[in-house]
C-alpha cells in the first residue's frame, strides 16, 4: 500500500484539550501523532471518551489543537491564512458522521444538502448541478425522486447514505468516518461498508474509520491505531494487530469482542479488565492504563511510556517492552 | 422443568395518527424454569414490545392488546388490573432497561431506588431494608457500598449505573428478569463485565432470563435458546447451537453472513440483506420478509408460511421447508473444529 513515500496526512504531536473550569483542564487527546498514506484505510480504535472522534474532528479543522500539528500533503492546515488554501482543504477531506439522524439538517431537502458544498467551491448552472446530484445519489443507491424530499423522510440506512454522498460531492481525497455504522441496524451495516469499500476502489480514497467494533474494523482497515485515554497505545498493520496485540489494553479489548459463535464464545478465554476508564480530566503524569493493567510495574506509575517502534512497524506504549 | 412463562399467540397493536400499528403478531413461547432465552431482531422487529408486554409497561392506551394471552405461573397477565400488576412488577418478575443513564431516577439515591419495590409491601423496617440493599449492592459487583448507597445516579459512570439497574431488578429475589439491550449503550470491555455478571447470577440464582438484543455475539454467550424476531413475528425458533450451526430461515442465515466477525477476510465481500425492514402499518400478507429474501417464491408474497417443525425445539416459520420446494442449503457458522484460543 505504501507505495507513495510522502503521506497524505501527516498528525505531529497532537493535543487537543477543553478547559473545563480554572483548574480542570480535560485532555481529551495528548501527544498523537500518525501518518495516512494515500489509498490506505487506517482504523481507530478505543472506548468511548478514548479521543477517538476529537482525532477525527480536529483533522477536518472542526477543532483547532492546543499543540501539535496537521499536515496535509506537506502543509500544516491550521497555517493557511488564505480563504483559497483553507477551501482547497475543505474541499480534500471530508468527513461522515455517527449519527445520521441528527448530521442531516431537517429543513433541508436532499438536493441542498448534497448541493450545498458543490455550490460553495465551483460556479455550476442548475441543470448541471441537477445532472451532478443525481449522479451522486446513484452511487450511493438513492435515485432521483429523492432529490426534493427532506431527510426525515427516509430511514436511518438511507440517511447514511445521504451523509456519504454530501460528503463525496466536492470530490474529496481523504475521508473522515466517524462511527458510520455504529447507529444502523446490522443488516443495513453491511450494505453502508460494502458501499465505502468500493467507493474507494473506484476513487481511490483514503479512509480514517473511527469505529469502536473492532471486528468492522479488522474487516476495513490496512492499519488500526489503537487509543486509551486521550493516547496512542499501539498501531500497527491490521493483521499484525490482531494476530500479535502487544499492549494489555489491546489484549483485553480484543478478548472481550462478542463472537457470533456459540462454540467460541463460550470456550473462549476473556482476558477481564477490573474497573472503569478513568476521567480524562486532569490526568496523572504516568501510563494512563496503569490502574487497570494487571501487569502494573513500579514504573507505570512514574513515567509516560513512549510510542516505540518493534519489528515490522508495529508501535506500542508500555514500559513491559 | 416448570414453565415460568407461556405465551400464546400474542398480538400487539398501537393506534397511532397513520393507523394502527401491527406492532408484534401472532408470538408463542415458553419460558422454562432458569432458562436463558433470547430474543433478537432488528430495531422496529417487536423484540422490546414483546417484552414490555410481559409486564404491562408498553402504554395503553395507545396500545392495546388484539389477542391471545401471558401466563405467569398460570396467573394471566394481559387481563389483569394495575393493581394487581403492581405485585408481579419487580417481585416477581424484574426488569433491565436498555439505557442506564435514563432509566434511573436522577432525583433518587441509588439505595432508595433499591429499596423501592418493599416500600409499599411493608415487610421489613428500615434497618432492613438498608441491610437488603448493601447486600444486593455487594453482589453485583459494587464495592463500597455504604457509600454508593448514598450516592446519586450521576455520580456513577455507565456501568456501574447499569449494575445498579441489575440490583433493583433483582432484589425481589423475581422468578424471571427480563433484560432489554442492557449491554448496548456500553463499551466493549464494560459490557463483557456486565454480561459475566448476569451468567453468574442467574446460574447462582437459578432465575430465568429473557434476554432481548440486536447482538448476535450477545446472543452466542448468554443464552440457551433463542427467538429470531422479523416484522413482528418469530420467523425461527430453536437451541442456539441449531440457530448457528444449522440455520433454517434465510433471514437468521442473512444475519449471520451480514457480520464481519474476526475471521472475516479482507478481500471477501459481506454479504447485506438489501432492502429495509416491512412497513408494519400494512403488514404483508404473506412472509414479512419474502420482499428481501432472496430465495422468495411467489407463495412467499401471497400466504404467511406455517411454522415447520425441524426437530423438537427447533422450528421455523418458511415455505422451504414445505415438500415441494426446492432443497436449498443455506449458509450459516461453520463448526469450527480443534482448538479454539
Amino acid at each position: 500500500m505504501n507505495t507513495e513515500k510522502e503521506p497524505l496526512v501527516q498528525v505531529k504531536k497532537l493535543s487537543k484539550y477543553f478547559q473545563i473550569s480554572k483548574k480542570e483542564t480535560l485532555k481529551a487527546v495528548e501527544d498523537v501523532s500518525f501518518d495516512i498514506y494515500k489509498g490506505e484505510t487506517v482504523g481507530l480504535v478505543g472506548e468511548s471518551g478514548c479521543g477517538k472522534s476529537t482525532t477525527g474532528r480536529c483533522l477536518v479543522k472542526l477543532y483547532e489543537p492546543t499543540k501539535g500539528n496537521v499536515l496535509y500533503k506537506g502543509k500544516d492546515i491550521f497555517d493557511s491564512k488564505k480563504n483559497s488554501e483553507k477551501l482547497e482543504y475543505c474541499k480534500n477531506t471530508q468527513m461522515i458522521f455517527q449519527n445520521p439522524y441528527s448530521s442531516l439538517n431537517p429543513r433541508m431537502t436532499v438536493k441542498d444538502v448534497v448541493g450545498e458544498g458543490i455550490r460553495l467551491h465551483e460556479k455550476i448552472s442548475e441543470k448541471n448541478l441537477d445532472e451532478k446530484i443525481e449522479d451522486l445519489l446513484k452511487t450511493v443507491g438513492l435515485n432521483r425522486d429523492h432529490m426534493s424530499r427532506f431527510s426525515h423522510e427516509f430511514s436511518g440506512g438511507q440517511r447514511q447514505r445521504i451523509g456519504i454522498a454530501r460528503a463525496l460531492s466536492v470530490n474529496p481525497e481523504f475521508i473522515v468516518c466517524d462511527e458510520p455504522i455504529s447507529a444502523l441496524d446490522v443488516s443495513i451495516q453491511a450494505q453502508v461498508l460494502n458501499m465505502l469499500k468500493k467507493l474507494q476502489k473506484e476513487r481511490g480514497l483514503t479512509y480514517l474509520f473511527i469505529a469502536h467494533d473492532l471486528s468492522v474494523v479488522k474487516y476495513i482497515s490496512d492499519k488500526v491505531i489503537v487509543m486509551y485515554l486521550g493516547t496512542i497505545v499501539e498501531q500497527a498493520n491490521a493483521v499484525d494487530l490482531y494476530k500479535n496485540p502487544m499492549h494489555p489494553y489491546t489484549k483485553a479489548l480484543l478478548s472481550a469482542i462478542p463472537e457470533a459463535d456459540p462454540k467460541i464464545a463460550k470456550s473462549k478465554q476473556r482476558i477481564m479488565l477490573k474497573g472503569e476508564i478513568p476521567s480524562p480530566i486532569n490526568p496523572k503524569e504516568c501510563c494512563r492504563f496503569v490502574e487497570r493493567c494487571t501487569y502494573a510495574k513500579p514504573i507505570c506509575h512514574e513515567a509516560i511510556p513512549k510510542l516505540k517502534t518493534y519489528d515490522d512497524n508495529h508501535k506500542v506504549a508500555c514500559h513491559l517492552f | 422443568m416448570e414453565k415460568m412463562l407461556e405465551v400464546k399467540n400474542l398480538n400487539f397493536s398501537f393506534h397511532t395518527y397513520g393507523g394502527i400499528v401491527k406492532a408484534v403478531r401472532g408470538v408463542t413461547f415458553d419460558v422454562n424454569e432458569g432458562e436463558v432465552i433470547g430474543i433478537v431482531g432488528e430495531s422496529g422487529c417487536g423484540k422490546s414490545v414483546t417484552a414490555q408486554c410481559l409486564i404491562r409497561l408498553n402504554p395503553e392506551p395507545p396500545g392495546f392488546f388484539d389477542e391471545g394471552s401471558i401466563k405467569y405461573k398460570g396467573k394471566e397477565i394481559s387481563k389483569m388490573s394495575d393493581k394487581e400488576m403492581r405485585k408481579i412488577r419487580g417481585v416477581e418478575i424484574g426488569f433491565i432497561f436498555q439505557d442506564p443513564m435514563t432509566s434511573l431516577n436522577p432525583t433518587m439515591k441509588v439505595g432508595k431506588q433499591i429499596e423501592e419495590i418493599f416500600i409499599q409491601r411493608k415487610l421489613y423496617n428500615k434497618k432492613e431494608l438498608k441491610d437488603k440493599a448493601l447486600e444486593i449492592l455487594k453482589m453485583v459487583g459494587i464495592s463500597d457500598g455504604e457509600r454508593r448507597y448514598n450516592q446519586y445516579p450521576h455520580e456513577l459512570s455507565g456501568g456501574m449505573k447499569q449494575r445498579v439497574m441489575i440490583a433493583i431488578a433483582l432484589v425481589g429475589n423475581p422468578g424471571i428478569i427480563i433484560a432489554d439491550e442492557p449491554t448496548t449503550s456500553l463499551d466493549v470491555t464494560i459490557e463483557a463485565q456486565i454480561l459475566d455478571l448476569l451468567k453468574d447470577l442467574q446460574k447462582k440464582l437459578k432465575t430465568s432470563i429473557v434476554l432481548i438484543t440486536h447482538d448476535l455475539g450477545v446472543i452466542a454467550k448468554m443464552c440457551d435458546r433463542v427467538l429470531v424476531m422479523y416484522g413482528g413475528k418469530i420467523v425461527e425458533r430453536g437451541m442456539v447451537d441449531d440457530i448457528f450451526y444449522n440455520t433454517k430461515h434465510p433471514y437468521t442465515s442473512g444475519l449471520l453472513c451480514s457480520i464481519a466477525s474476526l475471521e472475516t477476510e479482507k478481500d471477501e465481500e459481506l454479504q447485506p440483506i438489501e432492502g429495509t425492514p416491512p412497513d408494519l402499518f400494512s403488514p404483508p400478507p404473506g412472509c414479512p420478509f419474502a420482499a428481501r429474501c432472496e430465495y422468495a417464491m411467489e407463495v412467499c408474497y401471497k400466504i404467511m408460511p406455517p411454522e415447520y417443525e425441524i426437530t423438537e425445539e427447533h422450528q421455523t416459520m418458511c415455505w422451504l421447508q414445505h415438500e415441494n420446494s426446492l432443497d436449498i442449503k443455506l449458509p450459516c457458522k461453520k463448526v469450527i473444529k480443534g482448538e479454539v484460543f
